[in-house]
Formats: structure tokens, C-alpha cells, sequence
């Protein structure tokens, strides 16, 4: 399982990449797995759109399930990854690179701090292994 | 399986789980004098006695073999023949429920594949679905797609007035409490430069029909182009027997097709059960109710077919589904096939002239009676609408009494189109029937 060491991780399966106030954020490694086959990615939010944290910017649906996906921390949505509806499959094969789901303008960087590092989810996901 | 009935233990502790002392008390929201009425049954009596007395009932029925009709208003009698009951009746078919293990009723995934093909053919436009309950329905889910695919952020439906009155309804009806805004319908006379006037970047949809009630023909080229610089969605209620002999609306642009589907070898039958059509193109085919039959091979290279996306709604979606109704009209929607398959695109268009062209014939008459007018004003296909000197609901009665069902009184919907009749004319009606209707509006006209 790829858990890389730069992002920073929530219980809810998704990734954040920060670079200065912008945010990057996608599902992981792990959550993609589990889904197993990715037939659908479906933006719920547009660009401008403040979203908090915890709420949904996305739906995937995979050929055993559907689930959202949810904001790391609050922000105001910059892009969205359209290429995800003609191409849904690249959640699967590249999750954190070109399967980012949304970049935002990050608006409150403390709420970071409620995050994992990649040791912790690491543990977080053994644990739920069991 | 065996069938294992609740003991009266099994009813006790159900009765105790929810706190009641017994079945009485669950009625007692129903007021005491109506709780449990007398019924005041008559004897029972034999099968043939009660045979005798349905057929006495029925035979007070006017039954449209024995009548010339001449009302249509979204339901249109035409000839439907012999093969497309004996292919429903195959009790493979005609007994078959829901495929709940699709994948092993191939010939009904086959059937339904079938159908999906010959509506977009018609339509002229990439994916249908396996079919709603009727056309109505069908432009409600339009309305529930467009909203969806603006996520909510979009709040205006734009309906031509010259859509089928109940259409409307049910798009109001679905609708309720969504807080939307249904404009366009207020005045009768909308058209379509009318309706362009209100667009704006709050429409989701806008939506026309095709021939529209009135019968006319319009060209929805603008419309659709107006509709898309706004981005608002752009939906055709259409009559698929029409499409025979018209431009399909997917060329020129529509974004959603709807229509009712019984004119397509479905009978009558009192209003019911009719068949929705409902086709989009591919870039909302995610956000389509119903379900989609998809043609694949299997392990061995063979044909085979399969539900495509209705695990979206049952399965996997469930409360994330934008619609749930999943149910589609499997026997209608084999009917319209058959129907197609047997007229082929030359009967289908050959069925469609002979409508336009008699419609046409009794149009010319009709205008030529004193006290009638024909109010079309653009051109029409099978339905056209006269004014009347006198009371719709009058001329019908009296029109009923030699056998002639008229046409639709419009003033019930539109009040300004008081003593104005939709007259509906199909290949069911021969050259003599409509020169007697025309008779007899000419008589009652003098009465």
C-alpha cells in the first residue's frame, strides 16, 4: 500500500497535498482498493464554491459501491479535475497524482493540524485490517 | 419455499414489541363509524350469472370499432396489429416480473436492448432508457435530471404552454417543495420567441413539444441554440409516431427527448398502461433515471446482455440516486418494438402521412362550414383546432349520439380557448367517416 510521506491524511480515506495556501486533495491508495473498480467520478461542488470541511466535493462510484468524498479541511474550491469523468479509472492506477479530485485556497490552515501524517494513517489502516 | 404464516405467539410478542395491546388500537386513527362497515354483499352467484352480468356492462361501452373517433389529446387510437399481442401474450413475457437476476432473462434484456435502439434511432439522439410509466412522468424526470446536472444551483423550468396540460401537472407535482420557479405556461399564446425571451442563467430546462398539443409543427432550432447559450437544458416532448415523418429532435439539439410511446402499437385501454420514453445524450447518461440495458460477450465471446446502470438506483447508489424510480414499462416498451419492427421505417412513416394528409382533408372541410374556423396558424400534423359556434361539451353529446366521438374540448385547460375543439385525425378514420363528421358539425352548427 502507498501511503506517501508528504501528505497529510484523514480517517475518511482522503489525501491532502499542501503547497503554500493551496490545497490538493484526492482518495487514497487504500480507499481506491477498497472500492476496487472505479466506473464514475462525479464533482459536487464548482469552482469558487466555499466548501467546509467534512462536506463533499465529490462522488466515486465503483462497480461495488458509491461514496463521497469529503473536504481535508474548509476551503474555496480553485479547480476541479474534469478529466476524472471521461477517465474515472485513474483513481485506481494513480491516486495521488493524476486522480487529484479538487485544488482549493485553503481558508483556515489550523484545522491541518486535526490531520494524520502518513505514519499514523499507516497505523490507522493496519488497524482496521484486523 | 415453504410459506410460514405468523402464529398468534409470533403476533403477541410484535403487538408487545410496539407497545400495543392489540389489533384494535392500530385502528383507532380510523374514525369509529367507518372502522369496520357493514357491507351489505349481495348473495353470491354462479360464474355464469356474474359473466352474464359483466358482459351486459360491458355492452354498454361504446367501443371505438363501433365509433369513428376523432379525440386524441396525447392518447391516439391507432391500428395495432394482430402480432404484437401474440408476441406479449408468450407468457415468457407477458407473466415476467422485474429480472431481480437480470442477466438470466436474456430475452427480456434483449427486448428492452431493442427497444433503447429504436428510441434513439427515432429520436435521433445517443442513450434511452428502459422506459418510465408514460410520457408525463418521462418530462418530470427531465426536469429532475437538468436540476442535477446543475447541482441545485439553478432554480427556473421554462415550459411551453403548448405542452400537454397534465404533462405540466406532474412536472408541478414531482416539483413541489424544490422551490422551483415553472414559468412560460401563463398564456396560452407563448411560442417560442416568447418562450426565448425567458431565458436566463437561472434556467435549468426548457421544454417544448413536438408536434405540440395544438398540433403544430414548429422549428426548435433557435429555441435550442438560445437554450445553449445560457446553458440551460433543451427538452422535447415529442410524439414518437410523428418522428416517422419528422426531423428528430436530436438534430437539432436537443438535449433531452421525451414523448409518450402508446401511439407506437399500445391500445387505448382507458389511459393505461402506456410507456414513457426517455433519451438524452451521452454526456448525462450518469444522471438518467431508470435502467439501461447494455450489449457485451461473455466469457466465451458470445453475445449476451446486462443491466448496465441499474444498480445505481437499487444497489449502490440508493440515497445518492437523483432519482428513484426504476421501474420501467417492460411490456409496453416490447409492444412499441414490435410495433416498429413490423411497420418498419417505411409503415411508420407511410401510418404518420396517412395521419397528416386525412387530418389535413378534414381540416380543409371543417374550415369550409359556417361558424366553424380552423385556428391553426402554423403548420400542423394529425391534431388541428377549430373554433366552434357553440359549447364544445354540447356538440360532442350530440355527436355521441350517432357515434362520433369529437375531439378534445381545449377550454377546460385554456381558458381562453373557450368553445375551441382538438380534433385528432388518424388511419382509423376512412374518407367517409370524416365527410359524416363534418356532416354533422355542419348540422349541429344549424341546430
Amino acid at each position: 500500500m502507498d501511503i506517501p510521506k508528504d501528505l497529510k491524511y484523514t480517517e475518511s480515506d482522503e489525501w491532502v497535498r499542501v503547497e503554500g495556501d493551496t490545497g490538493t486533495t484526492g482518495i487514497t491508495d487504500y480507499a481506491q482498493d477498497q472500492l476496487s473498480d472505479i466506473v464514475y467520478v462525479e464533482h459536487v461542488v464548482g469552482e469558487g464554491d466555499s466548501v467546509d470541511k467534512g462536506e463533499a466535493h465529490s462522488a466515486v462510484e465503483s462497480v461495488k459501491a458509491a461514496a463521497d468524498v469529503y473536504m481535508p479541511v474548509s476551503g474555496k474550491i480553485a479547480a476541479i479535475n474534469e478529466d476524472l469523468e471521461a477517465s474515472p479509472e485513474l483513481v485506481n492506477t494513480d491516486p495521488y497524482g493524476e486522480a487529484w479530485m479538487v485544488k482549493f485556497e485553503i481558508s483556515d490552515a489550523s484545522e491541518l493540524d486535526d490531520l494524520m501524517n502518513a505514519d499514523a494513517y499507516e497505523k490507522f489502516c493496519e488497524e482496521r485490517e484486523h | 419455499m415453504a410459506y410460514i404464516p405468523h402464529t398468534d405467539k409470533d403476533r403477541q410478542e410484535m403487538l408487545a414489541e410496539i407497545g400495543v395491546a392489540g389489533f384494535d388500537e392500530l385502528y383507532q386513527d380510523v374514525p369509529e363509524d367507518v372502522r369496520f362497515p357493514d357491507l351489505d354483499l349481495p348473495e353470491s352467484v354462479s360464474e355464469m350469472e356474474v359473466m352474464e352480468q359483466l358482459q351486459a356492462l360491458s355492452e354498454a361501452n361504446l367501443e371505438l370499432g363501433h365509433a369513428s373517433c376523432f379525440l386524441g389529446a396525447g392518447a391516439y387510437y391507432h391500428y395495432v396489429p394482430s402480432v404484437v399481442d401474440h408476441i406479449l401474450r408468450r407468457n415468457e413475457f407477458y407473466t415476467a416480473y422485474t429480472p431481480y437476476q437480470p442477466e438470466i432473462s436474456q430475452g427480456t434484456l434483449q427486448a428492452i436492448f431493442e427497444y433503447q435502439s429504436l428510441m434513439c434511432q427515432l429520436t435521433g439522439m445517443d442513450v434511452s432508457n428502459a422506459s418510465h410509466y408514460d410520457g408525463a412522468t418521462a418530462l418530470a424526470e427531465a426536469v429532475i435530471l437538468a436540476l442535477n446536472t446543475h447541482r441545485g444551483k439553478r432554480s427556473k423550468v421554462i415550459l411551453s404552454p403548448a405542452i400537454h396540460p397534465q404533462y405540466r401537472q406532474v412536472v408541478r407535482t414531482y416539483t413541489q417543495g424544490m422551490d422551483l420557479e415553472i414559468a412560460g405556461d401563463e398564456k396560452c399564446d407563448n411560442g417560442p420567441e416568447d418562450l426565448i425571451a425567458l431565458l436566463d442563467d437561472n434556467t435549468t430546462l426548457i421544454a417544448v413539444q413536438y408536434p405540440d398539443f395544438f398540433g403544430h409543427i414548429d422549428d426548435y432550432t433557435e429555441l435550442g441554440k438560445a437554450a445553449e447559450d445560457v446553458g440551460a437544458l433543451f427538452c422535447v416532448v415529442a410524439n414518437p409516431l410523428a418522428l416517422g415523418l419528422l426531423k428528430p429532435p436530436g438534430e437539432f439539439g436537443a438535449d433531452v427527448v421525451v414523448g409518450e410511446g402508446q401511439p407506437l402499437g399500445i391500445p387505448l385501454s382507458y389511459g393505461g398502461p402506456y410507456l414513457g420514453i426517455f433519451t438524452t445524450s451521452d454526456k448525462y447518461v450518469r444522471k438518467m433515471a431508470g435502467r439501461l440495458v447494455g450489449e457485451t460477450v461473455d466469457t466465451r465471446g458470445q453475445r449476451g446482455y446486462v443491466l448496465t446502470l441499474t444498480p445505481r438506483e437499487q444497489h449502490i447508489r440508493r440515497e445518492k440516486a437523483t432519482s428513484n424510480i426504476c421501474t420501467n414499462q417492460g411490456l409496453m416498451a416490447l409492444a412499441s418494438v414490435v410495433y416498429l419492427s413490423t411497420m418498419g421505417k417505411a409503415g411508420l412513416r407511410k401510418v404518420a402521412e396517412l395521419c397528416y394528409n386525412k387530418a389535413h382533408y378534414a381540416a380543409e372541410k371543417i374550415g369550409q362550414i359556417d361558424g366553424f374556423k380552423v385556428w391553426n396558424f402554423k403548420p400542423f400534423f394529425h391534431e388541428f383546432v377549430i373554433s366552434c359556434p357553440r359549447p364544445v361539451a354540447e356538440i360532442n353529446d350530440e355527436l355521441l349520439d350517432i357515434d362520433i366521438i369529437g375531439g378534445y374540448d381545449l377550454g377546460q385547460d385554456y381558458p381562453d380557448m373557450k368553445d375551441h375543439m382538438l380534433v385528432a385525425v388518424t388511419e382509423m378514420v376512412s374518407v367517409d367517416e370524416i365527410d359524416d363528421f363534418v356532416a354533422a358539425l355542419e348540422e349541429v352548427a344549424n341546430a
